[in-house]
């Protein structure tokens, strides 16, 4: 038993996981175990969101410093607002909103990558400049009206299979294949080679560009897909829905146990911590504390998680 | 009787379950120069980090100058000291100028006008060390190559402001210095030594410890198993003391393999460093040296092979695909994050794959294989490279290279750090290597590796100024290539 606790404190993730908890357990305590299911359902269900983002940030983040997707939320915006205006409600079209949705997610990850590579602006500013373009594009597109997403959107966003949503299902299986990818294929040693030492990485054989090409695109992506599914479950796309998720996106990844100076992702980090900032925001919620109390709260104890965790004093020096 | 410098006594050290230092003594004498010599991971560079402070011993006392500081001993009051280190792995800051790196050790240079007399200082040193250096003391260091970062280093460990100097330790000092600023430094330490510094030099160059030392100590296995004075020691005796194979005699073996080089054509290019150069070409099946002053363009050729090998259609044709070993393996080579499986096999992935997933066994067995071929000294390949000592590092990058499937291995000055018996098994498998068709380019600064080469290109500032056949590779040659003007 204390064998497995030793080798389980040096995962990084494990933090994430027991604050997870502990915020669990102290809110259902508060409400004398009501509803404890049914935060957990809930969490599930927004956390999921968050997760399939982080995902992507993650990759991002592991290919080194510097590197950082800040457009994922526009992303967001700009590919909820393709889905639905072109379903227009309509389950037929379903298909032929998704591949649209994602074409032009695909493009956005294509144009971030343009202006890294070729015009070698650094990523923070990049992605930062290019969210304006990709927002402003999905407001003329979509000229703020509020389009309903077509039923079976609806029903697959929403559905839940013994109060676990579907979607976190999936999102649960994305998870793995891409732990795995990390681990078992050229391209995800090539992202944390990166994230350690490009030129090495680059002598070593390894293309370094088309790695980081296919990162920036698979972030771009992974924040399309979040717009379509956000867009049904929350009955439709707005310009705001993106809101959020950029600081979202990081912590996930921050606190998940990834090092950010590069060459160190964790797949199952991003989960503790999504569900952590939910539950997080939900015990503050129960407790009955106001929005300005909230919010320090939030972050005094993401900070707080942060220094306890620890695990990677390399990252943090 | 003189004085005593330094004393160590039963250091131990242990790593995991490596014991690194089995309980060593050593005592070095006020202006003695000690050599220290034996194989990659006896515990050399171990033992140097605890002298300076900079590893803790698990047991064991060190007395400076008599006085135990075992109690409370640290890097800063190494220093304090007057205890000096240029490691193997260099420790400029890449992002500050030579100057602002020479501040970092000497507290003293503060206030007002600070950086006028660090750059005094150490501009002085690098003059008088090594005369006619062209080394930019306000370039950052990060700018400068690896032979340049060298020579700073030791200028810098020179260098004296409010604290002593009594004792310099050089870790494998000339490995990525010329013939010539090899020979500066050399005459340099014993210049010092006269007027009373002690230093000690650790070198798998066992001419330049048999010449240039006063006493030389033989380490194995975390101990020290043979001290004597250094005249007392011939090359033999002391490779003996080493525990290694006999090395064979470094009388050129006469290749004659002439005939069974391919005429087939590996590599052509110009380098793109220069105005006016000759070309080179490389034959499958052939080793080619790269060689010159250190720093004059071969590492750029290197690169643009590589290059050219990814990107067929350009100037430089490359025939097959290129592997890279680095010399400078912190910036070109290791990935610090993995083990030392995964250092070895990353470019060999390809090969490694079933279905679209690497396999864990397939890729496992190729970390197994090369540990054994190549006698890397770990428990266990899943540990991480750092658990390494700098010359199995290179080992590993060595395995790296040879494990793959490139038909062209460029080699970027890799024996920096490499033991006697490990170079020579490495020059038979790269010999072996290229009789079943690879072919290798080779920048070296050791002359005497030349030997092992079919031919050579002697660089100069960036261009080839000259070309010399198996009959040529002498020391007197390839320098006087090396100065002579180009025609």
């Amino acid at each position: 038993m204390t064998g497995m606790w030793s080798k389980l404190r040096q995962q990084p993730w494990i933090w994430s996981f027991i604050a997870m908890i502990a915020v669990w357990l102290a809110t259902i305590i508060f409400t004398r175990g009501q509803g404890a299911g049914d935060i957990l359902t809930a969490a599930l269900s927004f956390a999921t969101f968050t997760i399939v983002i982080g995902l992507g940030q993650m990759m991002v983040i592991t290919t080194g410093p510097g590197n950082v997707d800040l457009s994922i939320p526009a992303t967001i915006t700009l590919s909820g607002v393709v889905a639905m205006k072109i379903m227009d409600t309509d389950n037929a079209r379903l298909l032929i909103g998704i591949a649209a949705a994602l074409g032009v997610s695909f493009l956005v990850g294509l144009f971030n990558y343009g202006l890294i590579r070729l015009l070698r602006i650094p990523p923070i500013i990049a992605t930062l400049s290019s969210s304006f373009l990709i927002l402003s594009t999905a407001i003329s597109y979509g000229r703020g009206i509020r389009i309903k997403p077509p039923p079976m959107l609806d029903d697959f966003a929403t559905a839940k299979v013994l109060g676990v949503p579907v979607a976190a299902i999936f999102v649960a299986l994305l998870s793995l294949a891409i732990a795995i990818v990390l681990k078992r294929t050229r391209y995800g040693r090539t992202v944390l080679a990166i994230g350690q030492n490009p030129r090495a990485a680059r002598l070593a054989g390894l293309n370094v560009d088309l790695t980081r090409f296919a990162t920036y695109v698979l972030s771009a992506l992974l924040a399309g897909v979040c717009g379509i599914v956000l867009s049904g479950f929350s009955g439709g796309a707005a310009l705001n829905m993106g809101e959020g998720f950029l600081l979202a996106s990081i912590a996930v990844v921050v606190i998940g146990g990834t090092s950010v100076a590069g060459g160190r992702a964790n797949v199952p980090g991003v989960w503790g911590a999504a569900l952590f900032i939910y539950l997080l925001d939900t015990m503050l919620n129960v407790f009955g504390a106001s929005a300005g109390i909230r919010l320090i709260m939030t972050g005094v104890i993401i900070i707080a998680v942060i220094t306890i965790a620890g695990g990677d004093r390399a990252q943090r020096s | 009787m003189p004085k005593v410098a330094v004393e160590l006594t039963r250091i131990t050290k242990s790593f995991g379950a490596v014991r690194a230092l089995g309980g060593v003594d050593l005592m070095l004498a006020e202006g003695e120069c000690l050599g220290l010599v034996g194989h990659n991971g006896a515990g050399k560079s171990t033992l140097m980090h605890v002298l300076a402070g900079t590893l803790r011993p698990d047991s064991g006392s060190l007395a400076i100058a008599g006085e135990d500081v075992s109690a409370h001993f640290s890097a800063a009051t190494a220093s304090a000291h007057g205890i000096r280190c240029v490691f193997q792995e260099l420790s400029l800051c890449p992002n500050l100028t030579l100057v602002e790196n020479a501040r970092i050790t000497h507290r003293a240079l503060k206030g007002f006008g600070w950086k006028a007399r660090a750059r005094k200082l150490i501009a002085a040193k690098l003059d008088e060390i090594f005369p006619n250096h062209g080394i930019d003391v306000d370039a950052e260091a990060g700018d400068l190559n690896i032979g340049q970062r060298q020579m700073a280093e030791i200028a810098r460990a020179f260098t004296v402001t409010d604290e002593p100097l009594r004792v310099v330790i050089l870790d494998e000092p000339t490995s990525s210095l010329d013939a010539v600023t090899a020979k500066q430094l050399l005459t340099f330490m014993r210049r010092e030594v006269a007027k009373g510094v002690s230093t000690i030099l650790i070198s798998h160059l066992l001419g330049d410890v048999l010449d240039h030392c006063d006493r030389i100590a033989v380490m194995k296995d975390g101990k020290v198993v043979a001290e004597r004075a250094a005249r007392d020691f011939t090359r033999n005796s002391l490779v003996a003391a080493m525990g290694a194979a006999a090395e064979t005699k470094s009388v050129r073996q006469i290749r004659s393999r002439a005939a069974k080089i391919s005429t087939e054509i590996a590599v052509a290019a110009t380098p793109e460093t220069a105005g006016r150069t000759a070309s080179l070409t490389v034959n499958k099946g052939e080793i080619v040296g790269l060689a010159g002053l250190a720093g004059h363009g071969q590492t750029r050729m290197l690169i643009q092979i590589f290059e050219g090998a990814r990107k067929p259609g350009g100037a430089t044709k490359v025939a097959g695909e290129a592997a890279f070993i680095a010399g400078d393996r912190q910036s070109d080579g290791i990935f610090n994050l993995w083990s030392i499986g995964e250092n070895t096999t990353v470019s060999s992935l390809k090969t490694l794959r079933r279905g679209p997933l690497i396999a864990a066994d397939r890729e496992a067995e190729m970390a197994r294989d090369w540990k054994e071929r190549i006698g890397i000294r770990t428990p266990d390949m899943n540990d991480n490279i750092l658990t390494l000592s700098g010359g199995n590092q290179q080992k590993a990058l060595f395995a790296r290279a040879l494990g793959s499937k490139a038909d062209i291995v460029l080699m970027d000055d890799p024996m920096r750090g490499v033991d006697v018996s490990t170079k020579l098994e490495v020059y038979d498998m790269i010999r072996k290597e290229a009789e079943a068709g690879r072919s290798f380019v080779w920048y070296t600064t050791e002359i005497d590796e030349l030997s092992h080469c079919d031919r050579a290109y002697i660089f100069r500032n960036g261009a080839i100024v000259a070309e010399l056949g198996p009959d040529e590779l002498t020391e007197d040659k390839v320098l006087h290539a090396s100065f002579a003007e180009s025609a």
